[in-house]
């Protein structure tokens, strides 16, 4: 059996109270190992408050090729931002 | 540099490419990034994981000219920082090689390649440090002129290269800037000895610093091709002039003379004119005949081959204690 180490993603929260975010990933035989090596690999300058590790077999991700059936369609949906409307000024702050 | 001679594969014009090479080529040239999943020519993967690999090589290499002077640094603050240092080092090498895996190599497959001789890592980790100036001159010189190499290469067209770049030269101006701060410590306050200790790894490592940058452009034949692909920004002579013009203050401000006596400011083109390093010397290192190559692949691979034991452990574990797991949710199901 391969001695191997599978391959780990790490995803890190900041000071700020700001979402987990992708910051690479790192081998390691376990989950709890992934953790110890991500904590010296990805936070040496005290860069998050917390750790997420997912093996990286365990992510599905859209492929290339969908990127026109799947992010096209809000293009045409510019109403979806405010700045769509206009608003009279007399109304005030909105 | 820290990748010196990298063989690109496949340089093509406009009109001999495919319509998909084509509209490859285009995004590039938008500036957009490449990401993993994201068709690209079989050369511009290849060539990527040649550059790529040597890069992490040359990072976990990098750490045994220095790693011999940890148990001998002169105080314990120094100890400490270039522990931090060493560590920092092992960092970028991980994050290469977690780059170079996107594009569909092991790890395992880069490190056997590595000790089986059939990737290179840099020249400069093939000179020994024999004295404390040498450790202020690797931080200075070498990672002053790796930083030099992965500032441009922040803007690569390869989405993960391209962060783990950023990553890395955010790190990088601690490791030049300590390597200074012995220099100043052993040029400016230290005894006629320790001065002339920092002279004389100044005599030994300028020309090695200069051969990072690779070959001169007239010899260089791979690099129109990485740089039409964007994973190459400057070329090996533009880096190396600028290397040069901004180091010389700093070796002035240290005392230090440069060993160049060819090297003198030309106003007309607005930098310094230099000698260039021994070529033939550069070349014997890189075919592994320099000072050190055989005890850093040793070192190397007696790393991990010991170990192979501790690896492989770990794994049973982590197996067994999952098989448990699963036993145990089983039976209380
Ligand atoms: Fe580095
Ligand atoms: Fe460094
Ligand atoms: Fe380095």
């Amino acid at each position: 059996m391969s001695s191997e180490w599978p391959l780990w993603e790490v995803f890190i929260r900041g000071q700020h109270g700001l979402h987990h975010r992708h910051v690479g990933s790192l081998h390691a035989p376990d989950a709890e190992m992934a953790i110890c090596n991500a904590r010296d690999v990805y936070t040496r300058r005290n860069e998050g408050v917390s750790i997420w590790v997912v093996k990286s077999s365990d992510i599905t991700a859209s492929s290339p090729s969908e990127k026109g059936p799947l992010f096209e369609p809000s293009n045409a949906k510019v109403y979806r931002h405010p700045t769509f409307f206009e608003i009279p000024s007399e109304v005030g702050h909105m | 540099m820290y990748a010196q001679m990298v063989k690109a594969e496949g340089a093509k014009a406009r009109e001999e490419m495919s319509e998909q090479e084509r509209a490859f080529q285009d995004r590039i040239d938008r500036g957009e990034k490449i990401e993993p999943k994201d068709w690209m020519p079989e050369g511009y993967r290849k060539t990527l994981i040649r550059q790529i690999g040597q890069h992490a090589h040359s990072e976990i290499v990098g750490q045994l000219p220095e790693g011999n002077w940890i148990t001998r640094a002169p105080t314990l603050e120094r100890k400490a920082i270039l522990l931090a240092k060493v560590q920092d080092e092992a960092g970028h090498g991980l994050y290469l090689y977690s780059a170079a895996e996107t594009l569909g190599v092991s790890r395992d497959e880069l490190l056997a390649a590595l000790h089986g001789g059939r990737m290179k890592y840099s020249s400069i980790f093939n000179y020994p440090t024999l004295t404390w100036a040498d450790i202020g001159m690797v931080g200075w010189l070498v990672d002053g002129a790796a930083i030099m190499n992965q500032v441009q290469l922040q803007k690569t067209s390869y989405g993960p290269y391209s962060r783990a770049m950023i990553r890395i030269c955010k790190e990088e101006s601690f490791h030049q800037r300590q390597g200074y701060d012995i220099l100043m410590k052993m040029c400016l306050q230290g005894t006629p000895e320790q001065k002339a200790m920092a002279q004389d790894a100044m005599n030994r490592f300028w020309y090695p610093a200069l051969m990072m940058f690779g070959p001169p452009d007239r010899d260089s034949v791979h690099s129109a091709q990485s740089m039409q692909w964007k994973i190459k920004i400057n070329t090996n002579d533009e880096l190396r002039q600028k290397f040069v013009d901004q180091t010389v203050p700093q070796a002035e401000y240290l005392g230090l003379t440069i060993p160049d006596p060819k090297l003198k400011w030309n106003d007309a083109k607005g930098g310094y004119d230099f000698s260039e390093p021994d070529w033939t010397e550069f070349f014997e290192v890189i075919a592994g005949n320099g000072p050190c190559n055989t005890e850093r692949m040793e070192a190397r691979i007696t790393a991990w081959e010991d170990g192979a034991w501790f690896r492989k452990g770990l794994m049973a574990h982590a197996r067994k204690r999952d098989a448990r797991r699963a036993a145990a949710r089983l039976a209380a199901e």
